[in-house]
């Protein structure tokens, strides 16, 4: 077999046990969380026989490894069985606002990945000369603020002093993509703000390391210009830093962005979890983390990938 | 075609302690190098050579300033020009080969790429145009493939074929003048002699002017028409080769030129404190054997010299001998008892009486440490020596390697690079050991110092009867110090005995071919062995 594939395989095996792992925490965590969902559902008054009857046909008397293993079938065949709270099917409720964040994270990545990327890359060109220390400030800066406050900075901005964007990202099936466009606007400038300066920085970082190479020195004593010199010879020795930072805010965006959802009246993933932790609907968090846990080790392993395919050794083996 | 006139070069330093000032690398240096000449500059380290040879590119490395004088080139001053102007120039009217291509090479692209990139960026040719120049210039260098030569990564090919690789770039724009900086001086004394003829055959039949930078005046006498000798950024000597050669008329030049007087007498048979039996080795995860049945005998108080080129076992060799690789087979008897394989189980005592000197000094201290503190360390835990008898037994180790008083608060990055191999081995010696590994610790060091240091250790033989186990590639060395020898070969000892019984005719092919690639101060020697040569060297 090829060494990458191997590898590829190796890792993705690694993840699934890692996952494995997750789901068995996730679920001894939510269940050792003190309370009764029997009682929390029926409310204070409810009768002893009502929630002894209730636990009986939620299941709740049986041990709680042989609940899990139910629920973990379930999960591997779709069901992630339904809400407490509302018997909504959660399957069904995640699909719709997963749908929603991945847009939002999508838009967002689109954005600031090259965004960073350049940025970095220009920075690291005139390294301690303003351009540098401009685009270090000002990313520095917005990083620095809290979501919530950039979040109303940029409502009172571009709602109220220039009044171009709505304030609310309300987004519904049917939407054209141009109006769903429009409607994350804001969210998006403020998730960009948010997450350029980390991979900006780690971009700049990476390639004034390499930039120290003798192979540098090699290409400037070629007569290269200096942005040839960064992107051609400096950039493909840096990504595999560059690559794992970047997806680290991939996954930021996706399981990250309560605040900035809530702010925004979104309605994603995010959002759907705080609402359940805060009504103890157990399966509700138990899926949603999952999900979040699965997103997190994915795109890690698709860094690992990434950066193994990077690597010109194990491309091309001797 | 080159001129440099009184160059005068500064650059700022920041010394640990004081203030910033700038210090004068090269001063009041003038040479011209004619189309089809090639020019050498020759010194230790800190000679200024690089310096100068990168000034025909107007480039500083660090924080390196051009301050005086003119580097004229093909008639115009090139400290003159401004950006845009010094990019025309770089990579088309003069080129450059470093020393170590294997770290000059972009990992990420592949060699054709890179060899034909400034023909390109310049303008000077068309694709194909260049990777027919590209192929020809690989075979003219004696590449392997030259078709498909440039299809590989730098990390596929080997340090010999990469370093003719980096001649072919610096050839492919067809410049006017080729600024070689020690090109041979990372590769083993057996490729180093197959690259060396190359270049001389590549540099005669393109006509191109060059400038050859090395510390090797063995080397240099060989593909230089011209020679300037430097020291400390300056002037000692100037003139053709046969002059610099035969009649050198400076005092430093005559030093170089007689490096290696050391006079060794081998010594006579004696009880051995190391032998290594039947070792049979391979690294963890691997199913290659890098030591093959390795049997030799170290007598107490003798050196033993292992020869050979990288990758022929010898640095494996130590390992297995200190206990960090537990060979497959085979056992090691030192001072009349078997050591354990596995560091780990080895006594105290085992510890002590076998100490190493590694050949880069500047890694093997502490930084944040001082002389004292270093030297210090091996005396408190086997000795439990403190506080002032601790001191006292410093400054004698200090006396004994010749450093005196006034070293022993300084920090490692104070002192100079034979200084810091001295402290290194003043620590070995703090242990009291029977036996001490040298792997290479002269290889770093100018000629000069490392002459010192060879007749420091051999003086510290004589006073506490020590033996050495000495690992180098060089042969030179070797015939200074050794009183027996172990010539290794892919995992294998070639050739074993008494020195005088392994430098005595008839050879070995392979001991033929590593004894003949020794670079000697003659001229013409480089085509006189290459016409009698038996064996193909290991690097190509």
């Amino acid at each position: 077999m090829h060494p990458i594939l191997k590898l590829v395989v190796q890792r993705i095996a690694l993840g699934l046990l890692l996952l494995l792992a997750v789901s068995v925490l996730i679920y001894a965590g939510t269940e050792a969380l003190p309370g009764d969902v029997a009682q929390a559902i029926l409310g204070q008054s409810a009768t002893p026989e009502a929630l002894a009857n209730l636990r009986e046909s939620l299941g709740l008397n049986q041990p709680g490894y042989i609940r899990y293993f139910h629920w973990l079938g379930g999960v591997l065949t779709g069901d992630f069985g339904k809400a407490l709270t509302n018997g909504q099917d959660i399957g069904q409720a995640i699909a719709q606002r997963l749908g929603n964040t991945l847009f939002l994270a999508g838009c967002a990545a689109a954005i600031s990945v090259p965004l960073a990327i350049g940025l970095g890359l220009v920075a690291a060109r005139y390294n301690g000369r303003w351009p540098d220390k401009v685009i270090s400030g000002i990313t520095l800066s917005t990083i620095s603020l809290p979501e919530f406050v950039a979040a109303y900075f940029v409502i009172y901005l571009l709602t109220q002093v220039f009044p171009i964007f709505q304030p609310v990202a309300m987004v519904f099936p049917g939407m054209s993509f141009w109006a769903k466009l429009n409607a994350v606007a804001l969210p998006v400038i403020v998730l960009v703000l948010v997450v350029l300066a980390h991979m900006m920085r780690m971009t700049r970082a990476a390639i004034l390391n390499v930039m120290q190479s003798a192979y540098i020195e090699t290409a400037e004593l070629k007569g290269l210009s200096p942005m040839r010199v960064i992107w051609k010879h400096a950039l493909p020795n840096a990504v595999a830093p560059i690559i794992s930072v970047v997806v680290l805010n991939l996954a930021y965006l996706v399981v990250g962005v309560v605040v900035v959802e809530v702010v925004f009246s979104y309605n994603a993933l995010g959002q759907y979890l705080v609402d359940h932790v805060a009504k103890r609907d157990l399966p509700v968090v138990q899926a949603v983390g999952l999900i979040f846990a699965a997103v997190y080790i994915g795109l890690n392993i698709l860094a690992d990938v990434l950066a193994i395919v990077a690597n010109p050794r194990l491309r091309h083996p001797k | 075609m080159l001129e440099i006139k009184n160059l005068r070069i500064e650059a700022t330093s920041y010394p640990p302690d004081g203030l910033p000032r700038d210090v004068v690398l090269v001063d009041d240096v003038s040479v011209s190098v004619a189309k089809g000449r090639v020019l050498g500059l020759i010194g230790e380290s800190g000679a200024g050579k690089s310096t100068i040879g990168l000034s025909a590119m107007a480039y500083g490395r660090g924080g390196v300033r051009l301050t005086g004088g003119q580097v004229l080139l093909n008639g115009r001053d090139i400290r003159g020009l401004g950006p845009a102007g010094l990019r025309a120039l770089r990579g088309r009217e003069v080129t450059y080969v470093a020393q170590s291509a294997a770290a000059a090479f972009n990992p990420a692209q592949r060699l054709m790429e890179q060899v034909i990139e400034t023909s390109l960026t310049h303008g000077l040719m068309g694709r194909a145009e260049a990777e027919a120049r590209a192929v020809a210039l690989f075979r003219k260098l004696g590449l392997p493939n030259p078709e498909t030569f440039g299809d590989r990564y730098p990390h596929q090919v080997s340090g010999g074929q990469l370093q003719r690789a980096m001649t072919a770039m610096a050839l492919c724009p067809k410049p006017d003048l080729v600024i070689f900086d020690e090109p041979t001086t990372a590769l083993d004394v057996t490729t180093q002699i197959d690259v060396l003829a190359a270049i001389k055959d590549a540099i005669h039949d393109t006509g191109v002017a060059a400038l050859y930078i090395t510390h090797d005046l063995a080397v240099v006498a060989q593909v230089a028409d011209d020679i300037l000798v430097l020291r400390h950024g300056k002037k000692v000597e100037y003139g053709t080769v046969a002059e610099i050669i035969t009649a050198p008329k400076e005092a430093y030049t005559q030093a170089l030129v007689s490096v290696r007087s050391i006079d060794h007498v081998e010594k006579g048979a004696a009880p051995s404190v190391l032998s290594v039996q039947q070792i049979t080795a391979r690294y963890r995860g691997t199913s290659f054997d890098v030591l093959k049945n390795v049997t030799i005998d170290l007598p107490a108080g003798q050196t033993l010299a292992v020869v050979g080129e990288s990758g022929s076992g010898k640095s494996t060799l130590a390992r297995v001998i200190t206990g960090l690789l537990p060979p497959a087979r085979g056992k090691i008897v030192f001072g009349g008892r078997t050591l354990s394989p596995d560091l780990p189980s080895r006594s105290k005592d085992d510890l002590r009486e076998l100490q190493m000197i590694y050949q880069m000094a500047d890694v093997a201290m502490n930084p944040r440490q001082t002389v004292g503190t270093i030297i210090g360390r091996p005396l408190e835990f086997y000795f439990g020596l403190r506080g002032e008898a601790k001191r006292k037994r410093v400054q004698e180790l200090l006396d004994q390697i010749e450093m005196g008083k006034g070293y022993i608060d300084r920090y490692p990055a104070e002192l100079s690079g034979g200084q810091k191999q001295r402290v290194c081995i003043a620590r070995a010696l703090a242990a009291k050991p029977k036996l001490i590994i040298c792997d290479e610790v002269t290889s770093a060091l100018d000629p000069l110092v490392a002459d010192g240091i060879l007749k420091l250790l051999l003086n510290l033989q004589a006073q506490e009867h020590v033996a050495y186990l000495f690992i180098t590639h060089d042969l030179a060395t070797v015939k200074a110090i050794a009183d027996r020898i172990a010539v290794m070969y892919r995992g294998e000892v070639v050739r074993y005995g008494t020195k005088t019984d392994v430098l005595t005719p008839p050879f070995d092919d392979y001991t033929d071919l590593l004894l003949s690639s020794v670079p000697e101060m003659e001229l013409g020697w480089l085509e006189n062995v290459l016409a009698h040569r038996k064996m193909a060297s290991a690097g190509n």
